[in-house]
């Protein structure tokens, strides 16, 4: 029996996971909140039951207990997030609440399979970080002054990163992460939130050339603190996510191309200034010429999604410990050995789904500034997953970065949950705005409707 | 009639509308922008599943190996007739111990797997060790603490032409391929010394001293050879390079040997040709001749030509092979020249590289990749994966690998190649008899060719070490091999 169950639940968690895929674009079918209410609520089910499954196989593999606690605290905690994000804010967009539930979901259950201590450290960051991203869409719903503190986002954006520069922890030649009395984060994490409401707030109210090079010139100085302190990934997250808001913003396509032209030649100039963009990049062309050395990391991830294959190994039936680094920067890695890859891809999807959900809250936003950090985010959040996973699966150099949600990582983990909250502030805002309108359309009808009624009246006297 | 409000309201929600659909374009182009990177990231990873995801199992650095040999038996490996070459035993404990029924016979080309792996073994491990039951029998083996049984691994070797092969080189050291033309399928390849791939676990360190016969060497692949005259070749696609349109026109009077300067050579046995044209000289195997041709070639191009062959490049093989090298540039010198141009001197080959040369002249042109593996079918007999004839490389034009046809057709119809003459199918080919040291009596055994020789659907590739001239001793065994592939012994 308990054969049967660990060896189906493999394929049953791949069938399931399809489900849950196809209803987040399924949704999209209905305009109208309400009328997707069946499909969120299928959606949990699903959720549920991948996480049941899942739980119950390793349970049953390890024979340890603790599993089936560790499952139903995170059951509890994901389920009040749901319940109380719709009950304090009932303008919210619950795909991407979902979405954000199941991405936790996922990360759990391989941090629980890989690590279990690491597990229960990252369910008190989380449980944490969640009750901050509930009180987070309320400032940003009620705080309109936000827009005009463009200068004290740089303060906060320069100073972090230039302190990590000089103070910072060096881990295999970057400096990344900052320590404070044994507690190590990772300030570009954070930053990226704050870089994107400065982006925004240089940015809404006019292109104006000055605007533009202002912009341009701060930007540039976080892209080059992170290039200094060879945080490369965030370097061209930071850039790419500047030169969308930048494009939108002066809906001028020269910005655009010749941004992706300027970051080009910056990529070929740093290839023949940096010896360890070099490695990365030799490592990329030809990872089994120097398999035991620069190519270990990305060949140790190929043969895990090589060995998965489409249905995976099995939860705890594959080593994807073998990957160096894989709680935090192989975590796609070890999702497609284990659960397989069309798990893998439905992961993509739903990261995309949430990257389109952000960027349509963008679009039908009224006001200016609000747009523009709904696209910061949203491209920033993309792209960071396009660098992780394309990296794991050697479509692109590797960079090290996180895979937002999934990977183990408190910073991670936590500022993902504030790009997260923001945009529901932001969609709060949206469904306001749309509230305000209609209320002004109500109003210029009756306004006319009384009008009529008026001349209708003096026709009549005459 | 509007007011004047009127009218300005609805002009501003116009405006208002038609701000906001310009507002949106971008927006939504940048999100096309991004889906279309998604759309060929996930078809990259796609492509990668599909194509090489069973090659990652099997590198050596990939430890997921002993999960697959730990639940799965190893799979079976027949032979394109059905007749099992290798197969797993299971002992009550499951303990599994490899058989190989017909001991020596496939010892290079299927290889073994119980020291190390090699052959067909090697390149097929990554299915045999993969298991594609279904799930209530997995699920019963496990209950019952029984291994799946693997994969089995259907290859393209014949064992009655693997049989010719072994029997018509007897106990001489030598290499024979044999393999269809069209499709780059391997029908047999032999290299001897063999060995018995049962008892290698034995035999193993007796083998590694045993330096003098190199017995667990896979000659046909790793074996390097002074190539002799089937060199000549190369050296006449070179000279047809050089002569498009007169090659016809060549003409040499050979006296049996050849000088320029200090350098002289002889022909093979000091034969006089007299006045030869190119088919007669290749026909008939001059050195002379081809001496003459070869210190006329350009040769940066004729070095850049050898390469395109594959010398000093690598092949399409999964297994282990050796690289052939010989690289002619403008500082190549006229005596280094002369001897490459028949042969011998600096010049080396492995006969797995003369074989594709053959095969491109043999298939117009174009060389397939050597495949070894036909398909590979679950225990339950559903299709794993089914191999299918690759294009490896146009090494020349058609109309070049015609005219090289034409010659090799010369060498059976009036030169070296006469004992494959008058027979019910035709060949052509070339012999060669490479000298490898200096008592000029040791010669290997060479011949390349194909059969028949207009529409040829067969090619061989035959050494024979030290044994003599390659008419006499290479071509019979050529004739043995096309006569068991058309049936007419």
């Amino acid at each position: 029996m308990q054969h049967y169950i660990v060896e189906l639940s493999k394929y049953a968690i791949a069938f399931i996971m399809c489900l849950y895929t196809f209803e987040s674009f399924f949704v999209f079918r209905h305009d109208n909140e309400l009328d997707r209410t069946g499909s969120y609520i299928r959606q949990c089910i699903y959720m549920f039951l991948i996480t049941l499954l899942s739980f119950a196989s390793l349970t049953l593999q390890r024979g340890e207990i603790e599993y089936i606690f560790f499952f139903a605290f995170l059951e509890i905690a994901l389920f009040s997030v749901i319940v109380l994000f719709s009950m304090i804010y009932p303008l919210c967009n619950r795909l991407l609440v979902n979405h954000m539930c199941m991405l936790l979901s996922i990360g759990f259950i391989m941090i629980a399979r890989l690590d279990f201590s690491k597990a229960i450290k990252q369910f008190v960051i989380v449980a944490v970080s969640l009750v901050i991203a509930l009180i987070v869409p309320f400032f940003v719903h009620n705080l309109r002054f936000l827009k005009h503190l463009w200068f004290l986002y740089a303060t906060i954006g320069i100073g972090g990163l230039g302190a990590v520069l000089l103070a910072g922890q060096v881990t295999h030649g970057s400096k990344i992460f900052y320590s404070i009395q044994g507690v190590t984060i990772q300030p570009s994490e954070f930053i990226k939130i704050i870089y994107a409401f400065l982006i925004a707030s240089l940015l809404y109210k006019s292109t104006k050339i000055t605007q533009v090079l202002l912009s341009a010139f701060l930007a540039a100085i976080h892209v080059l603190i992170l290039v200094a302190s060879r945080d490369l990934g965030s370097a061209v997250i930071f850039f790419i996510g500047y030169l969308f808001v930048l494009f939108i913003a002066s809906r001028n396509y020269l910005y655009l191309f010749s941004g992706i032209g300027i970051g080009s030649i910056a990529a070929v100039v740093s290839y023949y200034l940096f010896s360890h963009v070099q490695v990365r990049v030799q490592a990329f062309l030809d990872p089994f010429a120097a398999i035991d050395k620069e190519g270990y990391q990305i060949t140790q991830s190929l043969f895990a999604i090589g060995t998965g294959s489409w249905f995976g190994m099995g939860l705890n039936r594959g080593t994807p410990n073998d990957i160096p680094y894989v709680l935090s920067d192989f975590m796609f890695s070890a999702v497609a050995e284990e659960m397989g890859v069309i798990f893998a891809i439905c992961m993509i999807l739903v990261c995309l789904s949430c990257f389109v959900m952000m960027m349509t809250i963008a679009l039908s936003l009224q006001e200016r500034f609000y747009q523009l950090i709904a696209v910061g985010l949203g491209v920033i959040y993309i792209f960071q997953i396009f660098l992780t996973i394309g990296g794991g699966i050697k479509f692109i150099p590797m960079t090290g970065v996180t895979l937002p949600l999934v990977s183990y990582g408190g910073s991670s983990v936590l500022s993902t949950l504030l790009m997260f909250s923001v945009v529901q502030g932001l969609y709060i805002v949206r469904k306001d705005e749309q509230k305000q309108e209609e209320e002004e359309e109500l109003e210029e009808e009756e306004f006319l409707y009384a009008n009529k009624k008026r001349q209708k009246r003096k026709r009549l006297n005459f | 009639m509007p007011t004047k409000r009127d009218r300005n309201e609805k002009d501003s929600t116009s405006k208002k509308r038609r701000k906001k659909t310009r507002k949106n374009r971008e927006i939504i182009i940048s999100i096309y922008m991004f889906v279309f990177l998604f759309v060929g990231m996930i078809g990259y990873l796609c492509h990668f599943v599909n194509t090489s995801g069973q090659e990652m199992i099997n590198y050596s650095f990939n430890k997921r190996q002993q999960i697959l040999t730990s639940k799965n038996s190893r799979g079976t490996i027949y032979s394109s007739d059905g007749e099992i070459v290798a197969e797993s035993l299971l002992s009550e404990d499951g303990k599994e111990t490899r058989i190989y029924p017909y001991d020596n016979l496939f010892s290079h080309t299927v290889g073994f797997s119980t020291k190390g792996r090699t052959g067909i073994e090697a390149m097929a491990n990554s299915y045999l060790i993969n298991a594609h039951v279904s799930l209530t029998e997995k699920v019963e083996n496990e209950v019952s603490g029984q291994k799946n049984h693997g994969d089995n691994v259907y290859s393209t070797l014949r064992t009655d032409l693997q049989q010719i092969a072994s029997k018509a080189l007897g106990v001489s050291k030598g290499a024979i391929i044999v393999s269809e033309v069209k499709t780059g399928r391997v029908l047999a390849m032999v290299s001897k010394p063999d060995f018995n791939p049962n008892t290698i676990v034995q035999d193993w360190n007796g083998y590694v001293k045993d330096e003098k016969n190199s017995v667990l060497l896979n000659r046909a692949t790793q074996g390097i050879y002074p190539p002799g005259s089937t060199f000549k070749i190369i050296t006449s696609l070179a000279y047809i390079r050089q002569h498009p349109t007169d090659f016809s026109q060549y003409a040499f009077t050979c006296n049996g040997h050849f000088t320029h300067g200090q350098d002289k050579i002889n022909c093979y046995h000091g034969t006089v040709h007299g006045g030869v044209d190119l088919a007669e000289s290749f026909a008939k195997s001059c050195n002379a001749s081809f001496a003459n041709i070869g210190i006329g070639l350009p040769r940066d191009q004729f070095g850049k030509m050898l390469q395109e062959l594959g010398f000093g490049q690598n092949l399409p093989l999964n297994m282990n092979y050796s690289v052939s090298n010989l690289s002619v540039d403008g500082a190549t010198s006229d005596e280094d020249m002369i001897q490459i141009s028949i042969g011998q001197g600096k010049a080396q080959i492995t006969p797995i590289l003369l074989h594709l040369i053959t095969n491109s002249i043999a298939g117009n042109g174009k060389v397939m990749k050597p495949m070894f593996m036909d398909k590979v079918l679950s225990e339950d007999g559903a299709i794993v994966k089914q191999f299918k004839p690759e294009l490896y490389k146009t090494l020349m034009t058609e109309e070049e690998s015609r005219v090289l046809r034409e010659l090799m057709t010369g060498v059976v119809e009036n030169g070296t190649g006469k004992r494959l003459r008058g027979l019910s199918y035709t060949a052509a080919g070339k012999t060669g008899s490479a000298e490898y040291n200096h008592v000029k009596e040791d010669s290997h055994a060479w011949f390349t060719g194909f059969a028949p020789a207009e529409e040829p659907e067969i090619s061989v590739t035959i050494i024979v070490e030290g044994i003599g001239s390659g008419g006499d001793y290479a071509v019979p065994i050529a004739k043995r091999i096309f006569d068991g592939y058309f049936g007419t012994n």
